[in-house]
């Protein structure tokens, strides 16, 4: 235990002293936090819009004041010519084009019918699919509205209807930053716990001093605690600091259980740092071991349930979010801190996260060689 | 002191990396107390035999006892009662002199009351009181090489091993150097050594001379001069040396 | 021009002994386009729901055979008290809750009228917003079906027309994304480690003493990597093309040409980091937060631009990728040709001679 007492001291004093280091636990979580989530906005919102209007009836009009007006679309012009209007998707200056054909209105009310056309740059899938979706469900509207107005209410048949009545749990506003902060706050801590242990080790063995550690009695066990346990510290510390952030700046403290939530962390950190140490024995320099990172990191966050749902992944990729430590996390923060979960929800998740840390930094102390 | 001691027995210590052979099938003693210097040209060896008696490497055959300890199968035991200063400098350089001392002081079981006297005796003896509290980066090199030195003797080891110790130092810090040496063979302590320079090899009670991963002539540094018919060390080195196959 | 060859081919070998960065540089595209290609849809399949239907009549039957048929959905009980539903909801086992009032049917027929709730977790407001449009549809199907024998009249029917891109995959807007960040990580971080490395270990000067001109020695070091990012555009392009099956509809030419350019971009990003830094670490530090992150966050790729508040936006224009993104994405989707980039060329092209000119007289200075 004493030997430990003075590798903490030890490794204390050598990251106080490295500016880098510090600057990375300080500055990174409040930069990340304060800019991230303004970035990050995947409200499907100001779709601009291009419209060719070859009717110019009082019904076409009405129908581009309200698309207009739902707030969704940012109308950009009105283009002469369908083609004319392609040009400008080409030129991403409209998401979507609109075409009105001439006799819109006459039609409508002569044949009962009347089609529109619209055209949706699709690059963007998400974008695409529910910019047609508000499109569409404007139209609906609008198309009950001509209805109104020319059959009295009296005299419209009745049809069997069912109204969808949707509701929005957790975040009834489906403000973006609710999703995205606990997640940012997620890749800040994975982020920072498995560089900084990563790049350790593997930095002694290249200054030459892991050699004088070696020769000397200490225990494999020991040295490997005396790197966590640092580490772990800090990520609490980084934790810590970007939850009061994010309290702070956009209102979101945990609604549910908080030393659950620190709980979790614990586990959590020795997970993440267990690998950075892994990668920290298994490299010969610090640029090897930051490419090693860097890909692992890229996956796990990746496909992490983050940025997409794991349940519209494939089989496969499955099994990887199963093995990904952040996925466990992301899904812990969103039910914690938005859904007021408490210890029975993420028991399976601690154990699960438990027997990784379990794991990794067994095999991170089996692989630490003293003798080669 | 006893000559017939040995605190390190090599017999036929075998190194090899895939088809090379970097040292092939030695054999020798180290008797309690004695300064035994260990040459050979670069290449011979002498770094990866020294590296598998500290138990930083095991070996690919042959047998050796250090303090009485197997070099396969005790290697926390051999630690426990060795020193050992590496060819690169491996103190810590972002830490001050003391925080180094009571690092490693540290790890090696020191009692903090221990600690306390032996790194106040150790900056005294260096004359480093005033630079006590620097980093150990900022030291010139010959101050280094001696708190290293010093660093690894802290904890009283049977056998302490320098590998080149002197490197790139200035003649009077070796001979600074060697005086360190001499007291803490004095103290008991054996000292096994690698070294360039011809001079620091008439220091040594005996020494060995590697070529090619063996051992090519071993003995006082007299018995040595005699037999090789030489009037220097420069002169035995170069006899034996100049044949070998293996050189950077 | 015989020495300049020499010192490529030393730069050359460095690079192809480090195996496991070289190992990593060029796995890291491939992963990058199998997991963005297959793994990261924006469509939804297998959403994990529940309903809880107090009706259990004909009608409310009817829907979630419906819903269950559908892909979409993937139903995990289908009867479920309240309780139960909150907990599943909060122990993320569940996506959406559909919750049939008692008497659905009779309401629907004899009021003409009949709710139906559909609740969704919107800690991921983007998904829950497109699963509650999937289950509003399915059951706008089933009514339309219902009164399939009425024509209703004044009816606006939409034609959709998807551009570019008709199965809304993920594909065509993260393979330039890919590409940029890819050649981001070669071009400027390798080559401002590498050359940092050099300095760190002194063997730069030996370089510099060399009669070689000091600026060719720098340029020698960014050979390798200018080669080695184009050997990872052409892998890119081909696993897109045969894995992906997302043709390049333009030029592969101006697509070379254009990634050949921004590699040099990058290069003299690059060059010009290890100039002024002194250790590994920095120099790692700053690209990583400097390049990197800006990449991520700027070029449109991850995250929508048009949606950033004004200063970011702002922000946007002077980080590389962003022009770079455009470029490939009209190239490579679209089909467009030279007319239609060449004022994002020209930025490019602007930022590579303003870091080649001031990489080269803060260079000069350093030799004084």
């Amino acid at each position: 235990m004493r030997t430990i007492k003075f590798l903490l001291e030890k490794e204390f004093r050598q990251i106080f002293r490295n500016r880098a280091i510090l600057l990375l636990i300080m500055v990174m979580p409040i930069m990340q936090l304060v800019i991230l989530p303004l970035a990050a906005d995947f409200e499907v919102k100001n779709i601009n819009l291009s419209v060719v209007d070859h009717d110019h009836s009082p019904y076409s009009r009405q129908l581009i004041s309200k698309i207009t007006a739902s707030g969704y679309f940012r109308l950009q012009g009105y283009q002469a010519s369908m083609k004319e209007a392609y040009r400008f998707i080409e030129q991403d200056k409209a998401d979507l084009a609109l075409e009105i054909p001439s006799g819109f209105e006459r039609n409508l009310i002569r044949e009962n019918e009347q089609q529109l056309f619209i055209a949706v740059n699709a690059i963007n899938g998400t974008k695409a699919g529910l910019g047609g979706a508000y499109l569409s469900s404007i139209l609906r509207d609008f198309n009950q509205d001509i209805r109104m107005e020319w059959i009295p209410p009296m005299r419209l048949q009745p049809l069997p209807t069912i109204e969808v009545i949707p509701k929005n749990r957790f975040n009834p506003q489906l403000n973006y930053q609710f999703f995205m902060v606990p997640g940012i706050l997620a890749i800040l801590l994975t982020m920072v716990g498995g560089f900084l242990s990563a790049l350790n080790i593997v930095k002694e063995k290249e200054i030459g001093t892991i050699e004088q550690i070696n020769v000397t009695p200490i225990r494999k066990h020991h040295f490997i605690l005396g790197k966590l346990i640092p580490f772990w510290i800090l990520g609490n510390v980084v934790f810590t600091l970007g939850l009061v952030v994010s309290w702070i700046i956009y209102g979101i403290f945990p609604q549910g259980n908080i030393m659950a939530m620190y709980g979790f962390i614990w586990i959590y950190l020795l997970a993440v740092l267990g690998f950075g140490l892994l990668v920290s024995t298994y490299t010969d320099t610090q640029q090897q071991a930051m490419f090693v990172m860097f890909f692992f990191m890229m996956i796990f966050i990746l496909m992490g349930g983050l940025f997409t749902s794991i349940d519209s992944m494939p089989g496969w990729a499955k099994w990887i979010a199963a093995l990904n430590p952040v996925s466990y996390l992301v899904e812990v923060m969103r039910m914690i801190i938005l859904k007021g979960s408490g210890w029975s929800a993420i028991l399976p998740h601690l154990g699960i996260l438990l027997a990784f840390g379990v794991v990794l930094n067994g095999w991170a102390i089996w692989n630490y060689r003293k003798t080669s | 002191m006893s000559m017939n001691e040995p605190v390190i027995k090599a017999e036929n210590l075998t190194k090899r990396f895939g088809d090379f052979t970097a040292v092939d099938a030695i054999s020798f003693e180290v008797y309690k107390g004695e300064i035994f210097g260990f040459l050979g040209a670069n290449g011979a060896g002498k770094t990866t035999a020294m590296r598998m008696l500290c138990g930083l490497s095991t070996p690919s055959s042959g047998t050796a006892r250090i303090a009485g300890f197997d070099v396969y199968r005790q290697t926390e035991q051999i630690k426990r009662n060795i020193g050992y200063m590496s060819q690169k400098f491996s103190l810590y350089e972002d830490l001050t002199v003391l925080e180094n001392i009571r690092f490693f002081g540290g790890i090696y079981g020191l009692s903090n009351q221990q600690l306390k006297l032996k790194s106040d005796a150790l900056i005294e003896r260096l004359g480093l009181q005033p630079e006590a509290k620097k980093m150990v980066g900022e030291l010139p090199l010959g101050w280094k090489q001696k708190l290293a030195f010093s660093v690894s003797i802290l904890h009283e080891p049977t056998i302490v091993f320098l590998d080149e110790p002197t490197g790139g130092v200035d003649p009077v810090t070796r001979r600074q150097f060697w005086a360190l040496i001499y007291e803490a063979a004095s103290n008991g302590i054996t000292v096994f050594v690698t070294t360039h320079y011809m001079d620091e090899a008439e220091y040594c009670n005996r020494i060995s001379i590697m070529v090619d991963g063996r051992i090519a002539a071993l003995g006082t540094p007299k018995e040595l001069k005699i037999q090789l018919n030489e009037s220097s060390m420069d002169g035995v080195f170069y006899q034996l040396a100049r044949g070998a196959k293996n050189k950077d | 021009m015989k020495q300049f060859i020499t010192f490529v081919k030393k730069e050359f070998y460095h690079v192809l002994r480090d195996r496991r960065t070289l190992l990593i540089l060029f796995g890291m595209p491939l992963a990058q386009i199998v997991i963005f290609g297959f793994a990261l849809t924006n469509e939804v399949k297998n959403a994990r729901i529940v309903i809880v239907d107090h009706a259990k009549d004909d009608a409310s039957r009817s829907i979630i055979d419906r819903i269950g048929a559908s892909n979409f959905f993937e139903i995990r009980e289908d009867v479920m008290d309240r309780n139960r539903m909150e907990t599943a909801f909060k122990e993320g086992k569940i996506k959406l809750a559909i919750l049939f009032p008692a008497n659905f049917q009779r309401d629907l027929f004899h009021q003409n009228h009949a709710p139906i709730q559909v609740i969704a977790d919107a800690s991921d407001p983007n998904y829950a917003t497109t699963l509650t449009n999937y289950v509003s549809s399915i059951i706008q199907d089933y009514q339309t079906e219902l009164n399939e024998t009425v024509a209703l009249p004044y009816r606006i029917t939409p034609q959709l027309r998807m551009l570019y891109n008709p199965q809304l995959k993920g594909a065509p807007n993260f393979v330039p994304g890919v590409m940029a960040l890819v050649l981001m990580l070669v071009s400027v971080m390798m080559t401002a480690i590498s050359i940092v490395r050099e300095k760190e270990t002194g063997t730069l000067e030996i370089l510099l003493v060399s009669p070689f001109k000091p600026v060719w020695v720098i340029l020698s070091k960014a050979v390798p990597y200018l080669i080695l990012s184009l050997v990872n555009v052409l892998s890119i392009v081909l696993m897109s093309v045969f894995v992906l099956q997302l043709p390049v509809e333009g030029s592969w030419l101006l697509l070379f040409a254009e990634s050949t350019l921004f590699i040099v971009t990058c290069l003299t990003l690059g060059i010009f980091i290890s100039i002024k830094t002194k250790s590994q670490q920095v120099a790692m530090l700053i690209s990583l937060m400097g390049m990197l992150l800006p990449t991520m966050m700027f070029s449109g790729f991850m995250f929508p631009i048009e949606n950033m508040p004004v200063p970011l936006q702002i922000i946007s224009n002077v980080v590389p990728a962003k022009w770079f993104y455009i470029i490939v994405k009209s190239i490579m989707i679209k089909g467009v040709g030279f007319a239609a980039i060449w004022k994002e060329t020209l930025i490019l092209l602007g930022i590579a001679l303003f870091f080649f000119v001031i990489s080269l007289r803060s260079f000069k200075i350093r030799l004084e």
